[in-house]
């Protein structure tokens, strides 16, 4: 697979790791009252879907970047790649 | 019909002409007292066991393409019971005596062959670490022997001893492990349920539970809606696809494990090898193939095929031990479909809807559990409580902190 980095263009993606489902950028609110459940979910329970998937991957031996890059689990096409920083700022985090 | 070496002898003289299929091809009853959704070996093995020694009658197995079509015909066919843990050891051990027995219960020739399976060891540490694991097997009933490099030198003569990063220091023998012909294992757990009464329906996929105030009742399936008393999912590789129809989310990814064949050669492998540093694990198929395998690609996938850098490190574990195999030609590789799990360990349970029952999460490790997860999870099917030695195998063990982390990776589940 070739993951189209959006800042150093085409690598191989044997460049980099894999860390899994990108809701993982979406940390639970420690402080909430259900935050044990909340982890619960996010650190074990994944929707594993069988076609479209968000995933983020870490450019270990290039940039050190991490990327939430679109792929597609039937046929491996990869379709998006962002920084996965663009993404957490998208969804609200402060960085 | 019953096999012996009588009738073996009989058919060959009047020209093999008398051998009958041995499952029949039944359409769906409207209702069966267990439907068991998947047709591969732990599902087979589920059905036999239930229809055999729990004497339930009215057992339906749903496959969506033809049995054994998945991972029991997709792995190496190593059969072992090396593990550590207390959830899991005792589990495995029990497998491997069902193995040792298998072709006498079901009549079937699996070719079960006890050739030994072999971990090999590079550093003090990694020995010590061994020697507690031989313990651990030993509690449990199963065999362990530690060999010596020199032990090694004797009967393994063609192993990179000296190699200049990883030295071979010794191994961690299991004599009772070995190879099964793993498609005779759903064969033969087919026909053993087929002769019980199973009914195995072929090419009928489940679009969906039949699920109403918390009570699973039947399934709709591409053959129509079938009812059932209790429905026992055990779809391992496709279980989060199947468990989403019944909107429940798993601890589980899915992830592609690649294999490799090579052309026939003369013996000379006697049994099962595995590499300590890198994941390498390599046999001798008896039509000659040399059949390996190595680490799963290590990202969500549901393509049974996997990529290059993944051969490329198979094949460099491989010469690190065993320099010999770069001069054998690779025919044929496959990929098969894992349930990765958060850590390493599979499921056998009930799940919080009444009625649905759920067995999957079985890692790279399902081929050798085949006939325990069958009896156990028939167990739980006929008798609503687990398994002596399945009662760690639950789904909310995560939830709990009652974790089975054989190699103490944390919930990542491509790095087990």
């Amino acid at each position: 697979m070739i993951i189209d980095h959006p800042l150093l263009g085409p690598r191989d993606a044997a460049e980099f790791t894999y860390l899994g489902d990108a809701t993982l950028i979406n940390r639970p609110d420690p402080a909430a009252p259900d935050a044990a459940d909340g982890f619960y979910e996010y650190l074990y329970l994944r929707d594993n879907p069988a076609g479209e998937h968000n995933e983020l991957w870490y450019h270990e031996q290039g940039d050190r970047a991490w990327l939430v890059v679109s792929r597609n689990t039937l046929t491996h096409e990869i379709t998006k790649v962002e920084l996965a920083r663009d993404v957490a700022l998208r969804l609200g985090r402060d960085r | 019909m019953r096999y012996s070496a009588l009738k073996v002898f009989t058919q060959g003289l009047t020209g093999n002409k008398g051998w009958k299929p041995v499952w029949r091809e039944p359409d769906p009853k409207p209702q069966y007292n267990v439907i068991i959704i998947g047709g591969g070996g732990h599902g087979l093995a589920t059905a036999y066991y239930l229809a055999k020694e729990f004497g339930i009658q009215s057992i339906a197995v749903l496959e969506k393409g033809w049995i054994g079509s998945g991972n029991i015909g997709r792995n190496t066919t190593i059969v072992r019971s090396n593990y550590l843990l207390p959830g899991n050891q005792p589990f495995y051990e029990m497998s491997m005596k069902l193995w040792e027995n298998l072709e006498q219960d079901f009549n079937y020739n699996a070719m079960v062959s006890q050739r030994s399976i072999l971990n090999l060891f590079h550093s003090d540490s990694q020995r010590d670490a061994f020697v507690r694991r031989a313990n651990a097997m030993m509690l449990s009933g199963a065999d362990a022997e530690l060999a010596s490099a020199e032990d090694l030198r004797r009967e393994l003569p063609f192993l990179d001893f000296d190699n200049a990063r990883f030295p071979i220091k010794g191994g961690l023998f299991q004599r009772r492990g070995g190879t099964v012909r793993h498609d005779a294992v759903a064969w033969g757990y087919a026909r053993g349920a087929d002769l019980r009464g199973v009914d195995i329906i072929q090419n009928c996929e489940v679009t969906g539970f039949d699920i109403k105030d918390g009570v699973c009742t039947g399934v709709q399936t591409t053959k129509g809606a079938i009812k059932a008393g209790k429905v026992a999912v055990c779809v391992a590789g496709s279980s989060s696809r199947v468990m989403a129809k019944a909107g429940i989310r798993l601890p589980i990814e899915s992830h592609v494990l690649q294999a490799f064949v090579t052309e026939g050669l003369k013996p000379v492998l006697p049994g099962v090898i595995t590499f300590g540093v890198g994941h390498f694990y390599v046999s001798q198929s008896d039509k000659g193939g040399l059949v390996f395998g190595g680490n799963i690609d290590g990202y969500n996938t549901y393509a049974q095929r996997g990529n290059l850098p993944v051969v490329e490190d198979v094949a460099e574990g491989g010469m690190a031990i065993m320099p010999m195999i770069g001069r054998a030609r690779l025919l044929r590789s496959w990929g098969g479909l894992m349930d990765m799990s958060m850590d390493g360990s599979p499921f056998i349970d009930k799940t919080h809807i009444s009625g649905l029952y759920f067995n999957g999460g079985w890692c790279y490790g399902g081929f050798k559990a085949t006939p325990a997860s069958g009896m156990c999870y028939a167990h739980l099917l006929a008798r609503d409580v687990p398994h002596p030695h399945a009662t760690a195998f639950r789904l909310d063990r995560f939830k709990r902190g009652y974790l089975i982390d054989e190699k103490g990776q944390g919930a990542q589940p491509n790095l087990h």
